[in-house]
């Protein structure tokens, strides 16, 4: 799950993590309102409006509807004009940028809508920083992640000048160590107060990271003031999902705008769907059996228009509802329903088919394979049931019968 | 691979749930050894499991089975009073760590944990917990360990194994299914077929497996599952090269899906252009793995991968 820059900040902060002060808008007016405070608050007649969005790249992305507005802007306007005119002018760049499509390198040529904006104080930069912590796999561990060269795509530099990136394994007993932070903090080049300061924060972020088991942060830029201060200028933050059960303040700033509709619902009935362009529906138990579904339709000329894992303790419920949001997309011309049974039972599915079929009818060719645990008991109900379908007896075979029901390619 | 699982293994149950129960009753009917299961606050009682065995009519074994499995408050009793040497955790996502570090810490010898949907950072601490003690862990998120007519733990359905020569190591657990009963369809039996779990942080990972294989007198071919996300298959790949003198054969799922989408299991995703199908395609054939394209091949190209080195 990931959550908006200015969410990230705000669980950083109390464990003592330094970041600038800034205020939400969702509203023009709310965003010239931040304005004031936010210059009393810190001196600086400079503010910053950020779009949120839960993509990156938004510095050097570019909104459709307004050509050469970005999605990170700086207003300088309140250094000759005073706050009333930095205020005009957040106004103005907040009625631009809310309700438009920003385009960056993260979103897609389609772009996602701003409904949020953070107003930022401007911060004096005198170095920009790279800090991440993430799971590495092979070691089961996280790691910190560090580079001197902030502010750029970290995925490029490990290409370009992987010697630019220093890492290190979390104990996840012990924790990030001092000697550790400190090393990483020399590797930044951090020196005097500002590499206590460092230390700090490297602590810090990799603690939160541990305690609200992030999977993914990102700290890019993290920088160096002219004051000598490290502050996180940024922040990217997703989360496991599995752990949100004991996070539930962190569960709360689910933004469900920023997700596709189809995924939310699916989600709600603890289902794994992600929406595709075909036109082939899948309903299939375990993933890796659900990716190899996808990947024989597609080897026999059709397209999966999702993939859709019904998990290992799916109930006759669960089972309706995965077929009620496969149904709902309308590119769909046939569904393919792949069970191999260990943990999940045959005649569940069957029954949940059964129902779903019942409740929201069937407008396109339907095609079983069950296999596995209880799959007899589960093929005769579908017999007995009187329903129009097909059955298939393996993999290859049913991908075949429902391309071919479904009127070949996509 | 008599040491991993096989007649000597001794079964006990931590959380017999309706999963739990369903399957360890199912385990039974295999002809698994369960000796105990952890139940807290329920130890003295006993869980009763009757029927009819898989193998009835089979001559020489049970038609039925009626089992009395004693319940213990800890694993510690349950090994203390039965002998238990291996462990199989149904123990719901929260829990499911505890359960695991509790039966390493009993000295179990072999933990095959199921559960889906553990916390990753537990894990972490688990790996962490379990460095410099003796237990093997299979999984999480994993369908476990079959040895075919012997003992299956887990959740593996048993009648697509059969006795033979091929050690099957997966990260799936439907797609395992499917790859042993096309192995057994095709005059193939298996060694072993084991599920080491779709999560990102496991207990056994394929080098552990590939070694054990090539070291198992009894295994003469190997066929591995791997599927999109992390770089465990071209490790794989690597050892093969440097350690595997078997003929190996390989499927990876995942060739149509998107970067960026945690495809189901947790430690399915393309992240940053890396854990992608084909590298792990190639990676795999330039070690010399005959790859099938589709998992309706995964048969085929194990046959292929023995005629290739006969």
């Amino acid at each position: 799950m990931k959550i908006h820059e200015y969410q990230a900040k705000e669980l950083l902060a109390p464990f003592g993590v330094a970041v600038p002060l800034g205020r939400a808008a969702t509203t023009p007016d709310e965003a010239a309102a931040a304005v004031r405070p936010l210059v009393e608050a810190s001196g600086n007649a400079v503010v910053v409006v950020k779009a949120q969005i839960h993509a990156g790249g938004r510095g050097k992305g570019s909104f459709k509807e307004h050509t050469g507005l970005r999605g990170v802007n700086v207003v300088t306007e309140g250094l000759s004009g005073g706050v009333e005119a930095a205020e005009a002018k957040v106004r103005e760049l907040a009625s631009q940028m809310l309700g438009s499509t920003l385009v960056t390198v993260q979103t897609g040529p389609a772009g996602k809508q701003v409904n949020r904006l953070y107003v930022e104080q401007g911060m004096d930069i005198a170095r920009e920083l790279y800090l991440s912590v993430v799971l590495d796999r092979s070691v089961g561990r996280n790691i910190v992640m560090v580079s001197t060269e902030g502010g750029m795509d970290i995925e490029q530099v490990a290409a370009e000048a992987p010697e630019k990136i220093v890492k290190v394994a979390v104990d996840p007993l012990l924790g990030l160590a001092d000697y550790q932070a400190r090393a990483l903090a020399f590797a930044l080049g951090l020196s005097g107060d500002t590499h206590k300061k460092g230390v700090a924060l490297l602590k810090a972020v990799a603690r939160a990271a541990e305690q609200l088991d992030t999977d993914l942060l990102e700290v890019n830029p993290l920088v160096v003031t002219g004051q000598g201060d490290v502050v996180a200028l940024d922040a990217k933050m997703s989360f496991d999902s599995n752990a949100l059960y004991r996070h539930p303040d962190v569960a709360g700033l689910r933004d469900l705008s920023e997700e596709d509709p189809a995924e939310v619902e699916a989600s709600k009935h603890g289902l794994s769907f992600i929406k595709l362009d075909g036109n082939i529906g899948c309903l299939v138990n375990g993933a890796g059996l659900a990716m190899a579904t996808m990947d024989t339709i597609k080897q026999v000329g059709g397209e999966p228009a999702n993939f859709l894992d019904v998990g290992g303790s799916a109930t006759e419920e669960k089972v309706a509802a995965a077929f009620e949001i496969i149904t709902r997309d309308p590119n769909v011309r046939g569904i393919f329903v792949n069970i191999f049974g260990g943990i999940m039972k045959g005649d569940t599915i069957a029954n949940g088919v059964v129902a779903a079929v019942r409740k929201v009818g069937l407008n396109v060719p339907l095609v079983v394979r069950l296999e596995g645990t209880n799959a007899e008991l589960g093929k005769r109900i579908i017999d007995e049931s009187g329903l129009n379908v097909v059955s298939a007896s393996d993999m290859k075979d049913g991908a075949r019968k429902i391309v071919e029901l479904a009127g070949g390619a996509a | 691979m008599s040491t991993l699982v096989g007649k000597h293994t001794r079964l006990l149950v931590q959380g017999l749930g309706e999963a739990g129960t369903f399957h360890t009753d199912k385990a039974i009917a295999y002809g698994t050894n369960v000796v105990a299961a952890v139940r807290p606050g329920k130890g003295g009682q006993a869980v009763r499991f009757s029927g009819q065995t898989d193998h009835s009519g089979v001559p020489g074994r049970a038609d039925t089975y009626d089992v009395e499995v004693p319940s213990f408050d800890t694993v510690a009793d349950a090994v203390a009073a039965t002998g238990a040497n291996a462990s199989v955790v149904f123990v719901p996502p929260p829990f499911a760590a505890d359960a695991i570090m509790e039966a390493a810490d009993a000295g179990v010898e072999l933990v095959v944990a199921i559960t889906e949907g553990i916390p990753i950072m537990d894990m972490v601490r688990v790996r962490r917990f379990l460095e410099g003690k003796r237990t093997r862990l299979i999984g999480p998120n994993c369908p476990g360990v079959t040895k075919p007519r012997e003992c299956k733990i887990g959740i593996m359905p048993g009648y697509i194994h059969s006795p033979g020569k091929v050690g099957v190591v997966s990260r799936s657990g439907t797609l395992t299914y499917e790859a042993v009963k096309q192995l057994t369809d095709n005059g193939l039996g298996q060694t072993l077929a084991v599920g080491i779990g779709g999560d990102p942080v496991n207990g056994t990972n394929f080098i552990d497996m590939l070694s054990m294989f090539q070291d198992d007198p009894e295994t003469e071919a190997v066929l591995m599952i791997g599927e999109i996300g992390g770089t465990a298959e071209e490790a794989a790949a690597e050892f093969i090269r440097a350690h595997v003198t078997k003929p190996v054969a390989a499927f990876i799922a995942g060739t149509t899906a998107p970067p960026g989408k945690r495809m189901g299991h947790a430690g399915a995703i393309i992240s940053g252009g890396t854990g992608t199908a084909a590298e792990k395609i190639s990676a795999l054939e330039a070690a010399g793995v005959v790859v099938a394209r589709t998992p309706s091949e995964m048969g085929d190209a194990v046959l292929e991968a023995i005629r290739r080195r006969s």
